[in-house]
Formats: C-alpha cells, structure tokens, sequence
C-alpha cells in the first residue's frame, strides 16, 4: 500500500455513514411525465429546441446549450412533449423546463447501446472535445460545470497531469463508490479518453481510504496502464474539492482567483469520466446518473442508476419510501447538499444523492454567543477565518469582506460543522459572496 | 404528506463539539491540579474552589438577569471555568468574603460589563485576581506552606518567587539563596507554597496532554510561554548566574504553567490565527521574565497575559492565518 | 527644597511654553481650510445619518450640497422640502420641491393567506433565505417575513406584524429615505407619494405568474385579470407581466379598482368607511377604518374620526411594540398639537357660514 496522502491544512472527519456501500447499482425505470430543466449546469442557461406536442426520442437534443459556458440538455425519456413550463427544481425556484411524457422508451438509434467494451479510441483530441461538448456533459460531483471548457486547455497555459476524482469525502454518498466498483474498465477508458484530450501522459485517481475495495480494484485494472496510478488518500473533508485534492496529490496550490490548469492540473470526477466514455465511445449523451438514496431511517439504501428527470419521490419509494421520522431531505451529502421543500423535483446532472435527514437530526440547535475558539479558522481549509467573514456579514461590511478573501471560500461547510456554539457562519459567508459578487460585477460595468 | 420538510443551507450535518462540553473539559482538565492541592493544603482546598464556582455561577445568572434583563445562560459552564480558575491563583486560607468580592469583580467586571461570554476582553478570572491582590495584598500573598494533607494549620511563609524577590532586594547573590530555595524536583511535585492551584507542575502538565488529546486547545500558546520563558531566562542565566536564577526555576515557580496552559489559552481572551497565538505566546513569556526580574512583584505572569491580552484585538487584525492559494503562479 | 519647587516650576513653565509654539506651528501648518457653509447645512439636516439621500450621512450630503451648482439631484427626504428650501437658502441656490413620499409593502402573504409549505431553519435574514429558495411558501415573489427591512429602518416606521408574519409601515414615522426598499431582496417595497391624510390605494401583490398558480401560492394574488385596468378613469393603472400597478402619481384615489378585484389584492387604506358597506371586500375592510354613524355628517366630522381612529390606533401600535415611555409621549403630544390645529382650521368654514 502506498503511503496515505492527504491536504496539508483545515478539514474536519465527520462520521462516514457509508451506509449503501454494499448495495450494487440498480436501474431505476422511470415512467409517466418528467420534467426536465434546461439549467442543470453552471453558466449560460440553454435554450430549448422543442415544440409543445413533439415527439422525442431518448437522446435527442431537448436544449441548446448557448455560449461556450453552456450545456447541451438531451431527452432522458421518449415520449411527447406536453410543454414547456416553469416548474421547481433543485434550485429552490422554478425554472423552465421541458416537460415530457413518457411513452415507450425508443433510443435514437445513433447510440450504441450495447455493454460492450470499446477500448480503442479512434476519435481525435478535438473530436472528443466536441463529442464531449455535444454531449452535455458537465462535472458530475455536483458543481455542474461544464466539461468540455475544462478539457480545452486555454492558450498559453500547459495541463500535465490529469486527477481523477474519486474521494467521494462526503458523508453517505456511495454512488462514485459503486461506479469505481461496478463500471471500473470502462472508466479507465474514459481516464485514456480525457488524457489524449488533454494531452497529459499522466493520470491519478484519487481515493479516499475508507474505500479499500475501490482502491485495490482499480488498482489491478490500471497495472497494465501506463501513465495511470492509483493514490489513495487519508479520509478527510473537503479533500474532493478540486484545489484540496490537486494540493494532496501534487502539492502545488491553485493561486487564489486563479484555475487548476494553472498548476498544470485538471481535475475530472469519476462520474464524468465514465460519461465521457459512454459520449465518445458509445455516442450517447448524458441522459443517466448514478444517485446514492439513503438516511439512518431509510430501509433499503440504495444506489440507482435512474434517468436524468425522475422524480426524487420515486427514488425514495424505490429505496423502502419515505420514512414517518424524516424532517429534511437533501440533494446530494451532508456538508454540501441542498435541503429541498418539496419531492416532485427531479434528478438533474449534479444530483450525486438523496440524503434523508431524520427529524431529530433536522434541525439547527440556538445559536449561541461566539467563544473565539478559533475552531472554525482552525478548520478552514482555505486559511479564511469564518468568523470574522461571519461578522462582517452581519454587519454588512462587504468590502472588507473582499479585503479578507471571502471569496476564496469554497463553501465546504466545515466551519459551520465545528462550531461548537451552532453559528450559522456558512449562511453569512454565502451573503458576503452574494454581495461581494453584485460589488464586483458593479465595478466590472462601471470599467467598461 | 402532512408533516413540512426543514429547509436550510447547508451544512446539514453538525460535529459533536459544543460550549458547555468544552467548558467541561476544561473543568476536567484541571482535575488533577486540583486533586494536588487538596493533597498539599488540606480541607481548604476542597471546599474554595467549589464555594468560588458556586459564587460565580450565583452572581453570573444575577447579573444577566436583573441588570442585563437577557436570559442567563450559564449553562455554558464558562462561569464554572472562571470560578475555579480564580480559585486556583488564591492562596487556600483565603477568607470567604474576600473571595466572594473576587468572584464578583470577575464575572461582573471582567466579563459581565462587556456583555458576557464571547465579549469580554481579559480573562475575567485574572481580572478578579489582579483586583484582590492589588486590594488585599496581606492577605493574598500569606501563602500557606504545604504541609500535607492532615495538617489541619497550616504555616505561612513566601513563595519561591518572593523568597527570591526578597532576596534579592536585599543584595543576595542567587547562588547563596538557592539553600532557602525549594528544589526543583520539589517544585515540579507541587511541593512549595503558592496559591493553590499553581504548585504541582506535573498535575498541571497532565492537564495540559488531556487538553491537547481532546483538542480543546491548540500546543501553540503554551509552548511559545514556556519556550520563550526557558530561552530568555536561560539566556540571562548564562550571562549573568550570579544575578538570575536558573531557566528551569523560572518555568516551575509560581503560577507560570497555570497561566501559560489555562490562563493563556483562555478562548475569549486568546488570538484566533496559531501564527497570531505565537506572537501572544512569546509577548507573554517575554513580559513574565521581564516583571519577574525588574518589576516591584515577584509574580509577572498575571500581569503578562492581561498586558497581552490587550493586543489581542491588535493581533488579530494583522496576523492573518496563511491563505491557501496565496503563492507566487508555480510553473 | 524651595529649590526643588522652583526648578520644577520653572522646568514646567518652559516645557508648557515649548509644547505652545510647536502646537501653533503645527495648527498653520496643517490648518484644513473648509467651507463655513457646510457646517451650516449640516445644521440644518435632520443628523438621521440614514444615508436616504443616496450618500453615507449627513456630513457627506452638506458636502455634496456645497459643492454642487444645483440641487437638481440632491434631495433629503428625511427633511423633505422643509429643509431643502434651508439649505437653498444658505447656499443661494433654488431647491427642487418634490412631492412627499411614504413606503408601502406590496404583500398581503400572511399566515392565513399563503398556505406554508416547508420551514426554514438558519440565519434570520431574508437575504440569505432568498437566495436559499422561494421561502417558506411556494410564492417567489412574496414577503420572506424575517424583517430585513425593519433592521434597516432608523425611523421606527416599520415593524413586523407577529400574527401576519408580514411588516407593516407606521405612515407618521416614515420618511421616505428607502432603506427598506434597499433592504428588501424581493422589492415588495415601494416609495409611493403621499396622499392626504396618509390614503393610498395600491396593487398589494408583485406576482408575475398566471392567475391559476398564483392563486395556488397565495388567496390574495393578482391575478392579473385588467378589471382594475379596464375599470380605471385616470389610466392609472397599467398591466404587465400578468400584474396590474397603480402609478401612484396619476391615481386620484377614486377606489373604483378595489371593488372590481376579485381577489382582494388592492388595498385601500385610511379611506372614510364607504356609503354601501356591503360593497367592501372584507380583507379590504380590514384594513380600512371600520364604518361609523352620522351619514349626514360632512367631510370635516369624518376626518375627525378617523383621527381619532388613527390616535387609537396608534396607541395600541406602540403599546405593543414597547416603544421606550418617553418617545411615545413627545411623539403623541406633537401629534395631538396638529390635530387639534387641523380640528381648528377645520371648524372655522362652518363660523363663516355662521356669520
């Protein structure tokens, strides 16, 4: 075994709760109306590019993406288009989506549906990129930024090493867990896929060790490899986020306001990389997901893999139903996960997981006054300090919120989690980069 | 469904970490000092400390709730803290109404004035002390001698860092005062007089590893004392003997390892960047030699860390913890 | 010893004679050469430092109207015309009058209106529930009720109704310096102007959705429908995004529109109680002032009950919000002073009739 990497700085161990670890990937079918929003990425929203009452089949283009920070949107789902209508997603708002009801399941027969292994890549580097693009692939940890404009290297700068992500450092999700497990050979062609994309001869996934099968399974699978190791790393959160996880594994610190590729490093979860060998081998878009449901209540945690659309409710049912003591249900894990207000939303690009909360754990305990036990700076993996960021958000001092780097935050949640006197310091922060964001997009106007 | 989903920002998890288990910790930690003083002083030193809790926990929910008008939160366990740790820097004869009047300068001036706990910006329980000493100098500095557990009177006499003081007012060489001295052994064992809590070094130290096991503090703040106090006496040591006592004297004698592991690292009163508690650490073990060697009290620690802990504010606004990312563009 | 006394006096005369000629050096030297004006204006100024005019205090503002060629631009609306006419008058300059202004909430969202449909948990402000999701109802458009804009009220003109969840605005205190139109992250609140005796007819709703799911978020949505646009003498009234909006500077306050909506979303407040009370809506007669005897009475005895009405009001208002003793008298006594001017100035035609 390899000696354990890990970030130098902050981070905090919350208990692991990888309680559908052992439950093999099922698939989900989904059927009635779906709804499918055309935002499921950062950037750009895309613009839709069917009519009220046509028929689509599975793959089809729903929505264009539009600019280059912009995502294609695919059908998940054949079926008649019934309209398109604002309805609520994970975004807490409603936001356009095209509402589809489900008939059949005819695939455009352009997709290779077939389970074979296809490891030879014949497409070019720019063929990938635009198959990728085509695709609408976008990171699938749950940041949802879109691939293609990671895998094109900007002019001037050089990416040398390629990190695969597979620390899943959040509490519950197994969904990355399982597709390393389940999915490991075409997932290697996918690390092959996006390497001659980059250009980089190297490659390293990256695994936490709580995950020892993971690591010894890839392990064997990339012995044959060149170029592609295997890192496994201590367990420690936020060591999945991208600028924690290149500092592990290479050391090198990703400037502040600056890109991975500026160290050389690109960073692809392991979600997208097998959706990057389904698009470039198999030509089909992304349409599916692997999504963890579980909660210490839930009967039967589980891992599906379901079409992008489906409503979480019948995740639930599907994983023993919705339990009498749930008190909050959460897109994705504990640290960083959205809490929802309601079921009908469905299963977008970014959704790694439902997290079904039990009532007694639901809710936030009184804030109490600040000790200034420094836990929070203690914890920081970004040499923020929280509370003072806290502060000036209550007091609305945003500039110098700016001056101390609110904006470095990755919203990891950790110092919020150590807080012993329960101070929503996250909340505050996020206001800080609210505001400081509205301040510098002020100034960016103003300048032009 | 009938029951309405939670919803908030995430994080949605929540360690296990709170203010009363801390306290509490902190309560435990000093457990074993406490169990050394009884062994050293007697009764006395069983039954002042809890009579210090008792008026401090009394006065902070008196406080809060008729001059204050907020809801009294001592729950918290920091009067509980600060009750103690005022105990333990008092000799044990110590006559209770001087003690309730210390107590009260405590929490009602060090910490309650300033709108309690989070807010304060010396360590109240130093307040109280600084205030007792400076008003009742006979009766805080007739320190008991140790002299076991079933002594019922007990002798008084100085502290080590008073025989020294004298001693040296008077125009002693150290050298000659070292008879009179206790010897280090018997200082690291607690067996020397002092108020009661600051005497058995190892109990203190045994405290501190608990502290430090439990993450309740950090190593930064205690070190840095301890470290800069050895260094800068040592270095006086080897330059002039004759005139300076030896380093490791310094680090055993008086209240410094209370000060230094739970005085220092007090949360409220402390820095909040370990770089800024490295700078609060050496000004403490700096300003401890310096009052101890040239000032009018023998005892310098107190004073060091309330100096110190005026800066506190100051450090924190210009040292600041090391950003990540903040590196000059590597390749 | 007299030695003693006399070097030390002698020593502290000189060492005070020293410190005097470099203290004066000093002064010249770096003497600020500032405009006597602008600490005229600020005398002026209400000193409410509530930054209403668009700068971070009073301070600031005096600069800005001393430096400025015309008053065009600058307006206190704490002060008003009142004390922009002063500071015109120190400065020479011609003040711009504007007209009077007063914030209204544009949501009726309360408790009973808007079903909730999930419940939020974290820090209490609206900013970060609004950015978090559409709150705890459905509605994205609706009142958050965490209060916001009663933080940012320096006039004690805004407060949170406990039974409604919703804020309501005490017309007396505000001054329209619009630190709550500021403050508030779904802009329900407007500055509209100022009506005699504080009446104001308003859309309260800023829904942009179709009828049919406004109406799922909440009983009192707009819905849209143009009966009050269609309804409307004055065209006031203007429709958009399946919302109707009352241009507050072209309403005559006719009160046409309130009784054609059919979901109660325009309010009409501090109107005299109308001829035919069954024309009322009842959310409207709510917040009207309730019907009162004497028909026959004319308009001056009206007014006087809704004073009166108001004074009551009023006292109920600050009781239970606990508004320090002291305030609530001086503010009660000003208060009274006017009325009893207005109730004068009011009896006066009937003496002329009279004689």
């Amino acid at each position: 075994m390899q000696k354990l990497k890990t970030f130098p700085k902050g981070g905090v161990h919350p208990p692991e709760h990888k309680l559908s670890a052992g439950s093999p990937i099922e698939t989900l079918p989904v059927s009635g109306r779906v709804a499918i929003p055309v935002v499921q990425h950062l950037g750009a929203p895309a613009e839709p590019v069917v009519q009220r009452g046509e028929e689509v089949k599975v793959g089809q283009l729903l929505a264009k993406g539009t600019g280059f920070v912009s995502a294609n949107v695919h059908a998940p789902v054949s079926g008649k288009v019934f309209r398109i209508d604002k309805k609520f997603d994970a975004s807490g708002y409603k936001r356009t989506s095209v509402i589809i009801d489900i008939n059949g399941d005819d695939w455009d027969p352009e997709i290779d549906r077939s389970t074979t292994l296809r490891k030879e890549i014949t497409a070019s580097r720019e063929e990938i990129i635009e198959k990728v693009q085509a695709a609408g692939i976008v990171g699938m940890g749950g940041a949802t930024f879109p691939t293609h404009v990671k895998l094109n290297v900007p002019r001037g700068k050089k990416a040398d090493i390629l990190i695969i992500n597979g620390v899943e450092c959040e509490p519950f999700l197994t969904a990355d867990h399982r597709l390393m497990l389940e999915r490991g050979e075409e997932l290697v062609v996918g690390i092959r896929i996006l390497m001659k994309a980059l250009a980089v001869t190297t490659a390293v996934i990256g695994i936490e060790n709580n995950k020892p099968d993971a690591i010894d399974h890839l392990t064997k699978l990339t012995a044959d490899e060149p170029g592609i190791t295997v890192q496994p790393l201590k367990v420690k959160y936020p060591q999945g986020g991208e600028k924690q996880l290149i500092k592990a594994i290479t050391g090198r610190e990703v400037p502040s306001g600056g890109l991975p590729v500026d160290v050389g490093a690109v960073v692809h979860n392991v979600g997208t990389t097998l959706a990057a060998y389904e698009a470039v081998q198999k030509n089909k878009p992304l349409i599916e997901r692997i999504v963890t449901v579980t909660g210490k209540s839930v009967a039967k945690p589980s891992n599906f893999l379901v079409r992008i659309g489906t409503p979480i409710s019948a995740l639930i049912d599907a994983a023993g139903g919705l339990p009498e003591d749930t008190g909050k249900v959460v897109l994705g894990g504990p640290m960083m996960g959205k809490a929802v207000s309601k079921l009908d939303i469905p299963v977008t690009k970014g959704t790694s997981g439902v997290l079904i909360i039990p009532d007694n754990e639901a809710h936030r305990a009184p804030v109490e006054p600040c000790i200034r036990c420094a836990k929070c700076v203690s914890v920081c993996p970004m040499g923020l300090e929280p509370y003072l960021l806290m502060d000036l958000g209550v007091y609305e001092k945003f500039e110098r919120a700016q001056n101390e780097r609110v904006m470095d935050c990755i919203e990891c949640g950790s110092c919020s989690y150590i807080c012993p006197a329960d101070r929503p310091l996250l909340d505050y922060i996020r206001l800080d980069k609210l505001r400081v964001g509205e301040m510098i997009r002020k100034a960016r106007q103003a300048a032009k | 469904m009938d029951k309405l989903l939670t919803v908030s920002m995430s994080p949605h998890a929540h360690g296990r970490d709170t203010t009363p288990k801390l306290m509490l910790g902190v309560v435990i930690a000093l457990l074993p000092a406490w169990a050394a003083s009884v062994w050293f002083f007697g009764w006395g030193a069983l039954y002042v400390p809890v009579l210090s809790v008792l008026f401090s926990v009394i006065f902070e929910y008196l406080i809060a709730k008729y001059l204050l008008k907020k809801e009294p939160s001592i729950r918290d366990g920091s009067a509980v803290v600060t009750g103690l740790l005022l105990a333990f820097t008092l000799p044990v004869n110590i006559p209770v109404w001087i003690l309730a009047i210390g107590t009260l300068v405590a929490i009602g001036v060090g910490k309650m004035s300033f709108g309690g706990l989070g807010t304060n910006p010396f360590n109240p329980a130093l307040v109280g002390r600084v205030f007792l000493f400076i008003s009742f100098p006979v009766q805080m500095t007739s320190w008991p001698l140790p002299k076991g557990f079933a002594t019922a009177d007990a002798v008084t006499g100085a502290t080590p860092l008073g025989l020294l003081k004298e001693g040296m007012r008077q125009g002693e060489h150290v050298a000659n005062m070292v008879r009179e001295l206790p010897t280090n052994y018997d200082m690291f064992m607690g067996h020397m007089g002092g108020s009661m809590g600051e005497v058995a070094a190892v109990a203190l130290l045994l405290g501190f590893l608990y502290l430090l096991w439990r993450r309740i503090i950090t190593w930064h703040i205690p070190v840095t004392i301890l470290t800069t106090v050895f260094l800068f006496s040592g270095l006086m040591w080897l330059i002039n003997p004759a005139d300076n006592a030896s380093p490791v004297f310094h680090l055993l004698s008086g209240g410094l390892m209370l000060g230094a592991i739970f005085m220092a690292t007090d949360y409220v009163t402390s820095p909040m960047t370990p770089q800024g508690m490295v700078w609060y650490g050496v000004g403490i073990g700096l300003l401890t030699v310096i009052i101890r060697r040239w000032g009018a009290y023998p005892e310098g620690v107190q004073f060091a860390i309330l100096i110190m802990n005026a800066f506190v504010p100051l450090i924190n606004m210009y040292v600041k913890p090391k950003r990540f990312g903040e590196v000059k563009k590597n390749g | 010893m007299s030695d003693i006394v006399l070097y030390t006096v002698i020593s502290l005369t000189l060492l005070g004679i020293l410190a005097a000629v470099i203290l004066y050096f000093v002064a010249q030297k770096f003497k600020v050469v500032e405009d006597p004006r602008i600490d005229a204006v600020e005398e002026v100024l209400p000193h409410a430092n509530c930054g209403g005019c668009g700068y971070p205090g009073c301070r600031p503002f005096a600069e800005a109207c001393v430096k400025a060629d015309s008053l065009d631009d600058l307006f206190c609306p704490v002060g008003g015309n009142e004390v922009m006419a002063k500071v015109a008058e120190i400065l020479g300059l011609e003040a711009v009058e504007a007209e009077p202004r007063v914030a209204v909430i544009r949501c009726q969202g309360s408790y009973e209106h808007r079903p909730r449909t999930s419940r939020y948990e974290g820090a209490s402000t609206c900013a970060i529930e609004h950015a978090l999701y559409t709150g705890d109802t459905d509605c994205p458009y609706g009142c958050l009720g965490l209060g916001d804009c009663v933080a940012a009220c320096d006039f004690e003109a805004l407060f949170m109704d406990e039974k409604t969840g919703l804020p309501y605005v005490i017309d007396e205190n505000c001054v329209a310096c619009g630190a709550c139109v500021e403050a508030c992250p779904r802009d329900i609140i407007e500055l509209r102007k100022r009506n005699k005796r504080d009446r104001k007819i308003f859309v309260s709703c800023i829904n942009e959705e179709k009828g049919g799911v406004a109406r799922q978020y909440c009983k009192v949505a707009c819905i849209g429908c143009s009966k009050c646009f269609q309804v409307c003498p004055f065209d006031a009234i203007t429709m958009g995004n399946n919302l109707a909006f009352i241009d507050s500077d072209a309403c005559k306050l006719c009160r046409k529109c309130v009784v054609v909506c059919p979901t109660d979303s325009i309010l009409e407040i501090n109107f005299p109680p109308r001829k035919e009370p069954k024309e009322v809506k009842p959310a409207a007669a709510k917040k009207a002032v309730p019907p009162k005897q004497e028909k026959a009475a004319p308009a001056v005895a009206a007014a006087k009950e809704t004073v009166a009405v108001k004074e009551k009001e009023q006292e109920k208002e600050k009781k239970a919000e606990n508004i320090p003793a002291e305030e609530k008298a001086s503010e009660k006594d000003a208060g009274g002073e006017d009325e009893k001017k207005k109730e004068a100035g009011g009896s006066s035609p009937e003496e002329k009739k009279g004689s």
